[in-house]
């Protein structure tokens, strides 16, 4: 290829992808557009359009949202906590135990990953409803605490930990507890942060349990307490929603802004092994 | 000695497993059998109990033209979102993984739909496609004197705009599968190739896209699995109508089991998705290599 070609290749090659990442950016651009200005700007884009906080305020102030959040917060912790704890013990035993069964059980822990609790809603809904759980954030938080892709995922790097680290350890008088804490659980440390990461955006991102296990303002998560906000057709105005929206997934997206480095690494940690 | 050593382990290992294994029965094997053993009883009501009925709920789900529709909409909506978005993924990977002006910018701007809630997401969207106000209405009225399109509200053109919407928001997400398993390929092969005089073209033909086929297989699998998960967006943009036009299969069991309540019935839908999802599991058994991606 001639010099000259090559530098119009590359030139057509970086004009395209800007293009494309700008139009996969105009949606969130415009959503932080329309949040920030006067509802008479909603559709006119001029640059000294006059800047406001007021769509926030309207926005907290027409729905419950600091209760979302918290049951948000509350949720999130609640699964991420209990994924930690059951995960790891289950995949300490896949990883470095020898027992009946093994193969079996691994199977089923792994048909998890096609057959999610949210496409069994029918069953799961009148187990919550036995269990006398229905509308608590328990509900929404108890079928994805042991959780098959969490097992998968801290088993595989269980297994990279050499066996002689173990044995040393074991020889001490350790126990296997204390082995699994002391030795285990810190050399995972960078996939229980990508598992962290990952599960705590898939699950402050969920919708469909937790709309329908939940049904009042004391247990809704944000993202159905914004799909109750927005399914309001009483003329509540786009800048107002669009502010909501924001908000709703706000902290998320400055999570995201400030670790962008961890957070592509650990949706991609998560998905090689 | 040795035996009673054996049998501790075994011991200890199934006492790990349990709180895992008890959650795991709990709200996923045992529901599973469950909606089976369900979809052949009818729906209790009141005091009326269920009673068995047989292949009943199986005759209404055949004869039953909204679920044909539903499963043909799945159908077009995973046709629709996995080679777009697939074939886009490998695009901005290639793009984000060379020497870019404005690369972690570029790299952003792909990735963030992937955080973004599907719901919140379809707020924004639903502005986009709003009829003669939208942007999409403003761009088309100013470049070529369109008249105002409603595009949800229209059975036509109702599934495409959800597609859309779905596109966008996972085509970065499989972007950083793409972008992972490129920093894995050897440049050294890519220099070999340069030197043969081999353009960009013939390289990725040659070289790239056959080295991410494991890649383009574990993520086609996901594709097709999310196609039957990801339906927030269709209750703010057009909540499966007009007339089930974009109604999609899970939306349907949602729609039968909980405003309909009929319970039954939502359970016989659901086999039929377990056994869509059981398909799928065997054909990847069969005809993937199954080493890929898994040790």
């Amino acid at each position: 290829m001639s010099g000259l070609a090559t530098y119009l290749d590359r030139f057509l090659n970086v004009f395209a992808a800007w293009v494309l990442a700008l139009i996969w950016v105009l949606p969130l651009f415009y959503a932080v557009w329309t949040a920030f200005h006067p509802a008479a700007y909603e559709a006119r884009f001029e640059l000294f359009a006059p800047l406001t906080l007021e769509n926030f305020v309207k926005a907290w102030d027409a729905a419950p949202f600091a209760r979302y959040f918290l049951n948000t917060f509350i949720l999130v912790t609640m699964i991420l906590a209990g994924q930690f704890i059951l995960c790891t013990l289950a995949a300490y035993a896949f990883a470095r135990f020898e027992f009946p069964g093994r193969n079996i059980l691994f199977a089923l822990v792994l048909l998890q990953l096609l057959v999610m609790p949210d496409i069994l809603m029918v069953e799961n809904y009148q187990t919550m409803r036995l269990l006398n759980l229905v509308d608590t954030i328990p509900a929404i938080a108890l079928p994805y605490i042991a959780s098959g892709f969490g097992i998968f995922l801290l088993r595989q790097t269980f297994m990279t930990v050499p066996k002689e680290l173990d044995e040393a350890a074991r020889i001490e008088g350790a126990s296997f507890l204390t082995v699994l804490w002391k030795v285990y659980i810190p050399l995972a440390k960078p996939t229980y942060l990508a598992y962290g990461l990952v599960s705590v955006s898939h699950h402050w991102n969920n919708f469909l349990w937790p709309l329908i296990v939940t049904n009042s303002v004391e247990t809704r998560p944000v993202t159905v307490g914004l799909s109750v906000f927005s399914a309001i057709d009483s003329g509540v105005e786009w800048s107002v929603i669009n502010a909501a929206t924001l908000m709703t997934s706000g902290p998320l997206l400055i999570a995201f802004l400030l670790f962008q480095r961890q957070f592509v690494q650990s949706f991609m940690r998560a998905g090689i092994k | 000695m040795r035996g009673l050593i054996f049998r501790r382990e075994w011991i200890t290992g199934w006492l790990l497993l349990l709180p895992a294994l008890v959650f795991l029965f709990a709200f996923t094997h045992i529901p599973a059998v469950t909606t089976i053993l369900n979809s052949f009883f009818s729906t209790p009501r009141g005091r009326r109990q269920a009673k068995f009925i047989g292949l009943d709920n199986y005759e209404r789900m055949i004869a039953d033209p909204v679920f044909w529709k539903v499963l043909w909409n799945n159908l077009w909506f995973a046709l629709g979102t996995i080679p777009v978005s697939v074939a886009l993924a490998i695009i901005m990977a290639l793009w984000v993984n060379e020497k870019l002006l404005g690369r972690s910018f570029v790299r952003m701007a792909y990735f963030t739909p992937t955080v973004l809630p599907l719901i919140a997401v379809a707020n924004i969207w639903l502005f986009f496609y709003t009829p003669g106000f939208g942007l999409f209405d403003q761009i088309t009225g100013t470049l070529f004197g369109w008249p105002a399109t409603n595009y949800l509200g229209n059975p036509d053109t109702a599934l495409n705009a959800i597609i859309v919407v779905t596109v966008w928001k996972e085509a970065g997400f499989f972007m950083i599968f793409y972008l992972a398993a490129l920093q894995s390929i050897p440049v050294n092969l890519k220099e070999a190739a340069q030197i043969e005089g081999a353009g960009r073209w013939t390289i990725f033909r040659r070289i790239t896209f056959p080295l991410l086929m494991p890649t383009t297989l574990f993520v086609c699998v996901n594709a097709v699995i999310n196609s039957f998960r990801l339906v927030d967006h269709i209750f703010i943009l057009t909540d499966g109508g007009p007339d089930n036009a974009s109604a999609l299969l899970l939306f349907y069991i949602y729609e039968v089991a909980f405003r309909f309540w009929e319970t039954a019935y939502g359970a016989t839908l659901t086999v039929a998705l377990l056994i869509l999802l059981s398909l799928l599991a065997i054909s990847q058994f069969f005809f993937f290599d199954r080493k890929v991606h898994y040790k």
